[in-house]
């Protein structure tokens, strides 16, 4: 199976029925709209708090999907017929993380706007808002995969992963909320730099080590 | 001895520091020496039971 | 240190290091703390509460650098397959997040008084808070994980991967701090530190690493000798 074909089979299985694609999105809506209710209607106090509210909805949303990436192959043995194919478990690794991207990071990169919109972001956030989403998305596939790669043989799995993981991902919560609430100033920031060099270091690195968290686990 | 006690009216913050401070690292002494003896304990009984 | 990885040479090398370490801890540690309690002087802003300092400060030390042990434990472990590595750097992990909570706590204590909340998010309490959260993780994962050699690779991929995130954490906390300070913080650094100050300081610190060094030591014997026994049971019921 080519790359190609493993990302497009990927995306084929998380968007069919049941995939849970469309739940990540569902969740970030629905967490987002917890938070008005929990600390009040006033427009001024969540506009101030609206790019990071868009984050870390953003971040538990994709985090909730991500306990399945390997989980589901690994449980069914495709995950061996794949290890045993033509694509080593680097590309694999790789393959699953812009899977996960394409079904999860794009589409809230997509739909936050209008999420932001409901917590009355100042206009000059948008577009900041929507980059640093776009770039920092990435890097949370690829941390949590390795998380995910390391779990993998956990029952409950999906209730360590969050743990191991968030600390890994401070980094872009910080740059990523960081670089919209710096556009909203009109400050000059090296925030969205900042954001694209951790995203790149993570999504050049992590595939390496998930491999080698995929392979210990499936090394009988 | 007062000014000591009072820690210059700080004492509420010098002294929890302190008590917390040995208690943890006491607390984690205790409970490594303990297993620590359990398990040399449960070495000596499996040698001298392969001695026989 | 390569020999060291021969869990029988390392129990035998490590038995006459023992009481020379548990004896440094037993007598800086005292000394240490007479000297903060009772010689120090009150600092001229803080007042008496810098004696916080002599907990917190060699605590934090002990927390990093118990984080580094256990990298480069895990390191040897994965890459060199060494079975007291792997011990090395599980009994590593539980002294560190105790170090880490110490240094929170005092942290806080020593927070309120000086910044007027127990707790703020200044740029070292929070990479500190994440820390832990790192060490907690990492212990998780280890008793998550039945299989010891998984669970020893799998705990060290974390441990690797934290490890090479830590310094990015580090950087961009700094950052996060600086873009909304504002209200005004105090800084350690602000004052040169003198040397009344320092000599205690050194020397509590000299007392924690012993200590750790001791309790490090003693456990990685005690995980040692309890996969012994292990072993030896499983042998005889497998007959």
């Amino acid at each position: 199976m080519s790359f190609m074909a493993l990302v497009a089979r990927d995306m084929r299985l998380a968007t069919r029925a049941g995939g849970g694609a469309f739940l990540a999105l569902a969740f970030f809506a629905m967490t987002a709209t917890l938070v008005p209710l929990g600390i009040g209607a006033e427009l001024r106090l969540l506009s101030a708090v609206a790019a990071g509210i868009v984050w870390v909805c953003a971040v538990l949303a994709a985090l909730l999907s991500l306990d399945r990436l390997f989980q589901a192959d690994f449980e069914d043995g495709s995950l061996d017929v794949l290890a045993l194919g033509p694509l080593p478990l680097e590309s694999i690794a790789a393959a699953k993380i812009a899977a996960h991207w394409l079904v999860t990071g794009l589409p809230l990169t997509i739909v936050s706007p209008m999420i932001a919109l409901l917590f009355s972001l100042p206009g000059r956030g948008y577009s900041a808002l929507a980059a640093a989403l776009a770039i920092g998305t990435p890097a949370v596939s690829a941390i949590g995969a390795i998380g995910a790669s390391l779990t993998i043989s956990i029952r409950r799995g999906g209730l360590i992963l969050p743990f191991i993981v968030m600390p890994l991902l401070a980094p872009i919560v910080i740059f990523g909320a960081g670089a919209v609430r710096a556009a909203i100033d009109g400050l000059a920031s090296g925030a969205l730099l900042f954001l694209a060099a951790t995203s790149l270091a993570a999504v050049l690195l992590s595939p390496f080590a998930a491999a080698a968290g995929l392979r210990l686990n499936l090394g009988a | 001895m007062m000014r000591f006690l009072t820690m210059g009216g700080y004492a509420g913050f010098v002294w929890p520091a302190y008590g917390i401070s040995f208690a943890g690292l006491a607390a984690v002494v205790v409970l490594t020496l303990r297993s620590y003896t359990r398990a040399k304990a449960m070495f000596a009984a499996i040698e001298s039971d392969k001695a026989k | 240190m390569f020999e060291l990885a021969n869990p029988k040479r390392f129990m035998d090398v490590s038995r006459p290091a023992l009481p020379w370490l548990a004896v440094a801890a037993a007598i800086l540690i005292p000394v240490g703390l007479y000297l903060a309690l009772f010689v120090v002087p009150p600092e001229r802003q803080q007042g008496d509460t810098v004696r916080i300092m002599f907990l917190h400060v060699p605590a934090a030390w002990v927390a990093m650098m118990a984080y580094a042990l256990m990298a480069v434990c895990s390191l040897l472990g994965l890459v060199n397959r060494h079975p007291v590595a792997d011990v090395a750097a599980r009994e590593a992990a539980p002294l560190g997040a105790l170090f880490t909570v110490l240094a929170l706590v005092t942290g806080s204590l020593w927070g309120r008084p000086m910044w007027g909340a127990w707790w703020v998010w200044d740029a070292r309490l929070t990479s500190f808070l994440l820390l832990l959260f790192l060490y907690l993780g990492y212990i998780a994962l280890w008793s998550a994980i039945e299989d010891e050699t998984r669970a020893a690779r799998a705990a060290a991929i974390l441990a690797i991967v934290g490890a090479v995130n830590l310094p990015v954490v580090k950087f961009s906390v700094d950052w996060w701090n600086t873009l909304h300070q504002g209200e005004s913080i105090f800084r350690t650094g602000g004052p040169a530190i003198a040397s009344v100050f320092l000599w205690p300081l050194f020397i509590m610190a000299g007392g924690y690493t012993a200590l750790f060094a001791t309790l490090w030591i003693i456990r990685i014997r005690t995980a040692i000798l309890q996969r012994t026994v292990r072993a030896r049971l499983g042998a005889e019921t497998g007959r």
